[in-house]
């Protein structure tokens, strides 16, 4: 290796178990991130600090994350992830919240335990699957259904649509990477359509209005479709190359809800237009494509299934924020990926990282 | 991108990584395609339909906010005040910005009443706007009320304030037939005023010169192009159109005149016209009872409008313009113009008046209001004392035809296109005129009494005041005018002499030793000619005027006569006319005759 300062500080980030690429891809995109969060907070810099200490906080995460051994993870996994399905529980009984229970209020902070579930499901189901022959026997997928099943079931009560399909896709995932069968794959497509009507008459008021004005949003212009219709006029408006850093009228003049957290995209199509969007966009592909590279690199089936699983979710996030703002999916509260203000997604993102890189960086010297 | 390494752990097998290898590879095809299809929903709003959305962020940004002109002052002819525009409060509520709309009326009621009128108007006006556009709930909103409501704004989200300049007439009941008034605009309204320039008016003029010079007062409506926020809230104008005020009207009328008409007037429905000779612009213009023309600016109450519809003197008859009255024996001055000009009588033709007449070969006898008759009287006589015999005569050897031409001449059966809206063209009758209307034709007897005006003959107040004008001009003078002149028309052409007589015999009704309203001589400043007349309003009693007064004082009073008076001063230099109708007044010569001296001397003293 040369001398020169880049590589210097590659080489310290790999001391620290971090990947370089996907760390500088990562800064570049809270960059590029913060300057739209200025905008679309009222030019607020203490919003941007107040970001960057959870993202702080979050690297913190990460940092220790990526040290941890993976033989201790597989360890853990099973009592990780019964204490974060005991504090689903919990919420049932003791939780807090606006009109849906989410929150633990554990007197200094309030902690979210469905967050928890993001990491620690996929991390119990690639322990289990690590230890079974792959591809999975149908004693092993049920056994997997179940632990995806009994989290998912306790956030969907809560009642927390958009989290529940995250864990839920995060440990389906999983599955799926051990090499689930084609046929249950689509056979079980088959039955969640067939049972989509039972599903609807069991969602509450709220997120049936949610679907049915992503369906039609004029028909309630004022009211549900507002969000929607905003959100489209913001991005429409911004045409090729925006309107400008700081100029988006939607973002400003308060057309636009929550410009800075689950609206946040929005802001960025207003003012940088199509060409900001396709930056923004190859910035994350970047991030993927060198987040499944890593994950291919790893050494077993529980690092790939895991670092898998944790990209994947990270595209998740993506494609659902994207889709959301743009119309192509219904309002579900999530946030853009490392890039809308709010601490809690982006420390379990970041975790999801620092997961990624310490497995990978121990693929050769495990064993 | 994904190199499968194969450097598999104890506990895996070879292809089992193998499999997973190739599943991660599925799902970075299937997230690459997912982002491409996000990509492809992008372009297509930010590219494909670019300027849809821009648009309507443009209509997002900025709206267009109307800017209503300041309607234009009514003065009177030294530039008092008789229409104005005061600041006041109106309670506005956007709807949109209401989270719970219905919760925020109820409690705004309990703060100030809404009655249900304005709930209504409300809910009217709601449905016909565009989303965030303020809503009229309580217009004129008084100190309490406005007082009240700022304290508790802070908890009526989408609830304001909002200041305007209403319509006030500060001379209330004195001119509420002549300026009018104006009240809300309604869809009758609304189709037939330009929309452009009334972008922002709320009111408009609905009777008297409001609404006949409701382009002059207008004036035209502003815009602003402004920013606002989602809220409504106003960030910046981004272009301004200043509205166009209305102008002033300054009227021919004299407030003092008017007063003195009205208060003259007394406990008499009825109507006066003050007119300048020469010009045609008329001084007073009073139709009595009048009512508060401000209870209308704001919507009036049923209990109020009720009341005015109930009144027994009907306050909302507008008596100068849509009144009909039987001249009575104000016609006799121009009967007598129709007699010296057709060469049937002259100025010293004497007729012997016995109290009675009877058209040849008819057994129905016609009287004189005095019994036993006025002996031998001149033609001077004759309109000094109101000699009914002399004029049936008369009426007879001119016949109808030539009375209608002469009538005609004088401007009756025809509006006299005056500057306010809804006036009547009263009744001239023709033998034609009979025919179309009963299919009849004209009887002798029918020439008798309208000789003495009475019979088919209707005229409006301002009728009679404008043909004494032409009568006072010596056949010139203008069409009446509240604002600005008309041109002096020679009406009527006669020789010099044959208006001498007639003025003459006028001046006797007042000056002579037996004028019908002598009584009124000392009272008067100046020198006056007229003609009193009482119109008939039950059966048909002989025309027999002081008599009659006597009786009539005993009749239930919605049964009298009505008194008129019709005169001109001064008499070598006529300026000014009045024309005074009370109603059920019994008398012109006892209650009519007073009036219109107490106005004359009034108008003199005004300096007119």
């Amino acid at each position: 290796m040369s001398g020169s300062p880049g590589s210097l500080i590659a080489v310290g980030l790999q001391r620290l178990r971090l990947d370089p690429w996907l760390f500088g891809l990562l800064v570049v995109l809270v960059a590029f991130g913060s300057m739209v969060l200025y905008s679309a907070g009222e030019q607020s810099m203490a919003l941007v600090w107040r970001q960057w200490v959870r993202l702080g906080v979050g690297l913190a995460v990460m940092l220790f994350v990526a040290q941890i051994p993976p033989r201790l993870l597989k360890a853990w996994a099973p009592f990780l992830f019964l204490a974060a399905l005991l504090m689903l529980v919990a919420v049932v009984f003791f939780g807090v919240g606006r009109g849906a229970q989410r929150w633990l209020d554990l007197g200094l902070l309030r902690f979210q335990p469905s967050e928890a579930m993001k990491l620690a499901l996929p991390l119990a189901l690639a322990a289990m699957l690590d230890r079974k022959p792959l591809p999975p026997d149908w004693r092993t997928v049920i056994a997997a259904a179940t632990l995806i099943a009994v989290p998912v079931g306790l956030i969907v009560i809560q009642p927390d649509l958009g989290t529940a399909v995250l864990v839920g896709l995060s440990g389906a995932c999983v599955l799926f990477l051990a090499g689930l069968r084609w046929r249950l794959i689509l056979g079980v497509s088959a039955a969640l359509a067939a049972a989509a009507p039972l599903i609807w008459l069991n969602l509450h008021e709220y997120q049936q209005d949610r679907i049915r004005t992503f369906l039609d949003p004029e028909s309630d212009p004022l009211g549900e479709g507002w969000n929607i219709i905003q959100s489209k006029i913001a991005v429409g408006s911004g045409g090729l190359s925006g309107k400008g850093w700081l100029e988006g009228s939607q973002s400003h003049l308060e057309f636009l809800p929550e410009p800075h957290t689950d609206f946040i995209f929005s802001v960025l199509a207003e003012e940088f237009g199509f060409i900001g969007v396709v930056a923004v966009l190859a910035l994350y592909v970047a991030i993927i494509l060198r987040g499944m590279f890593l994950a291919g690199q790893c050494r077993d089936a529980f690092g790939r299934l895991l670092a898998g699983a944790m990209i994947f979710m990270f595209f998740v996030y993506l494609a659902v924020n994207v889709g959301m703002v743009s119309g192509a999916l219904p309002v579900v509260g999530v946030p853009l990926p490392l890039v809308s203000y709010g601490g809690t997604s982006a420390v379990t993102l970041l975790a999801g990282f620092g997961l990624v890189m310490g497995l990978y960086s121990r693929r050769r010297f495990m064993g | 991108m994904i190199t499968s390494t194969r450097s598999a752990g104890m506990g895996d097998s070879r292809s089992a990584l193998a499999q997973v290898d190739r599943r991660l590879q599925f799902l970075i095809v299937l997230m690459l395609i997912v982002l491409c299809l996000l990509s492809l929903r992008l372009g297509l709003l930010q590219l494909g339909d670019h300027e849809q959305y821009a648009a309507r962020a443009d209509d997002n940004r900025i709206s267009l906010r109307a800017l209503p002109p300041n309607r234009g002052l009514i003065l009177d002819r030294r530039g008092r005040v008789l229409a104005e525009n005061l600041p006041a409060y109106r309670l506005v509520v956007v709807p949109e910005r209401a989270p719970d709309l219905e919760g925020t009326l109820a409690r705004l009621a309990d703060l100030v009443p809404v009655s249900d009128d304005e709930r209504r108007r409300f809910d009217q006006q709601r449905a016909r706007s565009r989303p965030f556009e303020s809503i009229t709930l309580k217009s004129n909103l008084d100190e309490e009320e406005v007082a009240k409501l700022a304290i508790h704004r802070h908890r009526l989200p989408g609830v304001d304030i909002e200041p305007y300049l209403t319509r006030h007439y500060p001379q209330g009941e004195l001119f509420a037939h002549l300026v009018g008034y104006v009240g809300r605009m309604d869809d009758r309204d609304r189709a037939r005023l330009d929309p452009d320039r009334y972008r922002a008016t709320t009111h408009v003029g609905k009777t008297g010169i409001e609404r006949q010079y409701e382009e002059e007062l207008h004036g035209r409506s502003g815009f602003e192009r402004v920013e606002t926020n989602a809220q409504g809230r106003i960030l910046r104008v981004l272009e301004r159109n200043d509205p166009q005020p209305g102008e002033d009207l300054r009227l021919n009328v004299d407030l003092d005149v008017q007063r003195a008409a009205y208060e003259a007037l007394g406990d008499y429905a009825g109507a006066v016209v003050v007119l300048q000779v020469a010009t045609g612009e008329v001084l007073a213009l009073v139709s009595k009872p009048g009512f508060d023309p401000n209870l209308f600016v704001h919507g009036i109450s049923h209990a109020d409008y009720n009341r005015l519809l109930d009144h027994r003197q009907r306050p909302l008859f507008n008596r100068v313009l849509s009144g009909g009255y039987e001249p009575g024996s104000t016609v006799k001055p121009f009967i007598a113009l129709a007699g010296l000009e057709a060469g049937v009588v002259t100025p010293s033709t004497e007729v012997v008046s016995t109290g009675q007449y009877r058209l040849p070969g008819h057994s129905r006898t016609y009287g004189d209001w005095k019994a036993g008759g006025h002996g031998r009287v001149n033609l001077e006589l004759a309109l000094a004392e109101s000699v009914n015999v002399y004029f049936y005569r008369l009426a007879v050897e001119l016949g109808i035809d030539r009375i209608s031409r002469e009538l005609a001449l004088f401007g009756f059966g025809r509006t006299t296109g005056l500057d306010l809206p809804g006036e009547n063209s009263g009744i001239l009758p023709t033998r034609s005129w009979k025919r179309a209307t009963f299919n009849q034709p004209w009887f002798p007897g029918e020439t008798v009494i309208t000789g003495i005006g009475q019979g088919f003959t209707v005229v409006t107040p301002v009728q009679l005041a404008h043909a004494t004008a032409a009568l006072a001009g010596r056949g010139q003078t203008a069409a009446p005018a509240l604002v600005g002149q008309r041109e002096p028309v020679q009406m009527v052409r006669h020789d010099d002499a044959d208006w001498q007589a007639v003025h003459r015999g006028m001046e006797a009704v007042v000056h002579g030793a037996s004028g019908t309203a002598r009584a009124i001589e000392s009272e008067l400043v100046v020198r006056m000619a007229g003609k009193t007349g009482t119109a008939q309003v039950f059966g048909r009693p002989d025309e027999d005027e002081e008599a009659d007064e006597r009786e009539q004082d005993e009749l239930p009073e919605f049964l009298r006569n009505h008194a008129l008076f019709t005169g001109f001063a001064p008499i070598d230099e006529p300026r000014l006319v009045v024309s005074v109708v009370a109603e059920h007044g019994g008398g012109g010569a006892s209650v009519a005759a007073p009036i219109a001296a107490t106005v004359m001397n009034a108008a003199l003293e005004a300096g007119l």
